[in-house]
């Protein structure tokens, strides 16, 4: 795939009371957004394991979207809030892998934000693009491999990172 | 080839067809591995659709079935039902959702027959690790708990009591009655509004069946559809029911008064012990703790003194009740749009600026002034009225939508206007009419006949500076009129502001108690627009009336008699199978080391000190996978979605993404 034509694959993991309703809702409305996401329903955001990310992102794909009721709307009570603790884990793991913050994203959807979500996808998308495609073996196996060091330095933290 | 898939893409008509090509995404799928049958149909959830897939199942020994079609949340259920009339577990199917996550999305039929690809190829290599579940059967209490004692609330719980079952009846304020029982006349029959409630609030205030608890509010919900428990703070009222005889010789002597905020709206001032208003059920009165004399300074007790029952009560506490519902009917209602944020119609700065609401109160018989129109700051009756509707409705600076109502009571008060003050003019300044209902429009018509004024156009402005001599003591409804095409000022004595309904201030906490969504507005959002109205996203949960948006009484009722035709449905069944979406620990595995035990929201893990092994409570279990995903031993599972399942589906989904060489580098 040459670069001039490269779309990112996107692995979407939409909660099934908030998100995946908003997603259900976009295209109710026929909102017309990037087609590079690819979703998978699972009941609430707390379900992802950081391990599925990094499944998608070894299998992969380019970015993985995690999407959730916002703080306080969790059908669960509080799933959402242990994503974003998770989530804040994983990005301090993969900033030290060599992955770029932009590949894996948190957004809070309500089943009535299908523009909210629609928005978010097209951001991401267009971030991707900017990013070209993640390289897993070259980003990160190879890395891991034979520079962990230089590597580890020249990471910034991530975890101040505002989460929308 | 041990797993015989079968795989259905549904056209849709052309939402599916019209963007993905089927036919490709089919012939494409029949060459996958696993895969047994692909098919196109026009609609597979029609019957004959169903009716192929039963087909195949049995001719050629599916094991397992995806359906590519609309969202799992539309037909889910219909194609798990077909699975399980041809004998195949119904959990052992998949749903890809290649309309509302993919057609409908974009208009590339390229990118768009690419992504169905990988949405299917997610689904069949997800489904074959799919595991056949069984429902669990769930017994519903018959007791429903109706929360708010407006017409929505009396209906439902009438319709359910009268229909033999339990109710609790929570309202918020001293008495049931809600809105209505301000209103003076309803449109557009023109009946006394209180005619027809009181009868309903005393029949709730009577039924045996009915548990009636006013000035009381929910402060928590455990447990799911079937078997809730409900915390209820009953507030103290400081006067014993069982004594009271609601003789009123309190409310009579008791010497202080205040102004009355809630019923009467700010137009006439209440006792500090007090009934909101005379047919008030309960009919026991309540005291206004921070404004009562003996509260405040200790003093006074006339309330008590003069008690012939020995009633009151000073020393009486909140009382906390319990109670155990099977399914719970949300009839809070709304509130209506407050006109001091739109500062320029001049509502609390000009004296005759009323709101809708205070409108009814005065043109009400019992009201403040016993339903005499007349000004604010004079006692003279209006010889111009001015009623501006929309205000802070179809306005994007306030609410968007519509608040329904709105046009057809300001009908109703030019109307009623006409007919107190026969000499007044009545300006009606509207952007539409919208009388769409029964005899609406014939109401429309029948006060445009009686000779009201109708200008069109929003209104700018509403001010007291006169420029001319004829607008000298007037206030100015200064408006662009549509059809006129020109600006107008309109020299009027009495303006009332139409003003719209809002969902409640608490309605988010109210829905984040009892799980379930509310949309932009904060209105309840319901299970499906049109075809599931009054259940909510949360199981066991219903709506009806103002608080899912807004609506007239005519649909308040009917959608409470809905809700509560529903959960009578489900009370008959007596048992419903519920998803067995649970979580399970492999005792096995687990180490003991408790990290799952602090995450569950629902307190449904113990642990075993003996064994030294949590253990989910599947009843009280919903399925969130929290837990499931924080295990360090991979001891706990998710059933139905398995870290095998999700796994499989992120490979399937990036079955073009993933490159051959990197194949066995690194593995699961």
């Amino acid at each position: 795939m040459s670069e001039s034509t490269y779309e990112p694959i996107i692995i979407g993991f939409l909660c099934n009371w908030c998100s995946y309703r908003a997603a259900d809702l976009a295209g109710t409305a026929r909102l017309h957004y990037s087609i590079n996401m690819r979703p998978i329903r699972v009941m609430c955001s707390g379900r992802v394991e950081p391990d599925l990310v990094l499944a998608a992102l070894r299998n992969g794909a380019d970015g993985v979207l995690i999407a959730g009721c916002h703080p306080g709307e969790c059908h669960y009570l509080e799933g959402n809030l242990k994503t974003l603790r998770r989530y804040k884990l994983l990005k301090r793991m993969l900033a030290q892998f060599g992955i770029e913050q932009e590949r894996v994203q948190l957004v809070w959807a309500s089943a009535s934000e299908g523009s909210a979500l629609a928005n978010a996808i097209d951001r991401m998308t267009q971030e991707l693009r900017q990013l070209g495609p993640l390289r897993w073996q070259e980003t990160v196996i190879q890395r891991m491999d034979f520079q962990p060091a230089q590597r580890v330095e020249a990471i910034s933290d991530p975890v101040g990172e505002e989460v929308p | 080839m041990s797993e015989r898939v079968g795989v259905y893409v549904c056209h849709c008509g052309t939402n599916i067809a019209g963007v993905i090509n089927v036919e490709e995404v089919a012939r494409w799928a029949s060459e996958q591995p696993n895969v047994a049958i692909a098919r196109d149909y026009k609609f597979m959830c029609s019957s004959l659709g169903q009716d192929l897939i039963e087909a195949d199942i049995e001719q050629f020994g599916l094991t397992h079935v995806v359906v590519a079609a609309c969202s799992p949340n539309m037909h889910e259920k219909t194609f798990r039902a077909a699975c399980e009339r041809a004998g195949l577990n119904p959990f052992l199917f998949e749903m890809a959702n290649i309309r509302e996550l993919n057609s409908w999305t974009t208009k590339d039929d390229q990118a768009a027959t690419h992504k169905a690809k990988a949405q299917i190829m997610g689904a069949i290599q997800r489904v074959i690790h799919h595991q056949p579940l069984e429902l669990i059967p769930v017994q519903i209490n018959p007791s429903t708990l109706v929360l708010g004692g407006g017409i929505a609330g009396i209906t439902a719980a009438l319709e359910l009591a009268n229909g033999g079952y339990h109710v609790y009846l929570v309202e918020r304020e001293p008495s049931i009655g809600g809105h209505m029982a301000q209103w003076d006349k309803t449109f557009p029959t023109l009946d006394c509004a209180a005619c027809i409630l009181t009868p309903r609030m005393v029949e709730v205030g009577q039924h045996p069946n009915i548990t009636l608890l006013t000035y009381s509010e929910v402060e928590a919900v455990e447990g799911s559809l079937g078997n809730f428990r409900v915390t209820i703070r009953k507030k103290a009222r400081y006067v014993n029911e069982e004594l009271c005889t609601g003789c009123a010789i309190c409310e009579e002597k008791c010497p202080k008064k205040v102004v009355d905020d809630v019923f009467e709206a700010g137009l006439s001032k209440r006792k500090v012990i007090y009934r909101p208003f005379p047919q008030a059920v309960p009919k026991y009165p309540v005291i206004d703790v921070a404004n009562c004399t003996y509260f405040q300074r200790g003093k006074c007790k006339a309330c008590q003194i003069l008690c012939p029952a020995n009633a009151i009560d000073f020393e009486q506490q909140d009382q906390i009740l319990q109670v155990e519902v099977g399914n719970v009917i949300l009839a809070t209602g709304y509130e209506t749009f407050d006109p001091h944020r739109i500062p320029q119609y001049g509502y609390g700065r000009l004296a005759n600026v009323f709101t809708s609401v205070e409108f009814e109160r005065m043109v009400n018989a019992s009201g403040p002034t016993a339903g005499k129109i007349l000004l604010r700051d004079q006692p003279v009756e209006p010889k111009s009225v001015a009623i501006i509707h929309c205000v802070g409705s179809r306005d994007k600076n306030f609410n968007e939508y519509c608040s329904r109502v709105c046009c057809m009571y300001s009908l109703k008060f030019a109307h009623l206007v006409r007919e107190r003050l026969p000499d007044a003019e009545v300006y009606n300044f509207y952007i539409d009419i919208r009388a769409a209902g029964k005899r609406y429009e014939e109401f429309y018509h029948r006060v445009m006949d009686e000779g009201a004024h109708f200008i069109r156009g929003r209104v700018a402005e509403v001010t007291d500076v006169a420029r001319t001599l004829e607008e000298e003591g007037k206030l100015v409804v200064q408006v662009y009129d549509t059809l006129f095409g020109a600006q107008r000022r309109i020299p009027v004595d009495m303006v009332i502001l139409s003003v719209g309904m809002e969902a409640r201030h608490d309605a988010r906490q109210v829905a984040q108690l009892f799980g379930l969504g509310c949309d932009a507005s904060n209105f309840f959002t319901e299970r499906h627009p049109k075809l599931d109205p009054v259940l909510t996203t949360a199981e066991g949960i219903f709506i009806a009336g103002g608080c899912q948006g807004p609506m007239a009484i005519p649909e308040t009722v009917a959608q409470a008699a809905a809700a509560a035709a529903r959960v009578i449905s489900y009370i008959g069944k007596g048992t419903i199978m519920m998803e067995p979406i649970k979580a399970h620990i492999d005792a096995a595995r687990c180490s003991g080391c408790r990290i799952c035990n602090n995450l569950c929201p629902y307190k449904a893990i113990v642990y075993h000190e003996d064994q030294k092994v949590s253990e989910v409570v599947a009843p009280l279990c919903q399925g969130c996978g929290t837990c499931v995903a924080a295990c360090p031993s991979a001891a706990i599972s998710g059933a139905h979605y398995t870290h095998q399942q999700l796994a499989a589906q992120i490979e399937g989904l990036l079955w073009d993404a993933r490159l051959p060489e990197l194949a066995g580098v690194e593995g699961d």
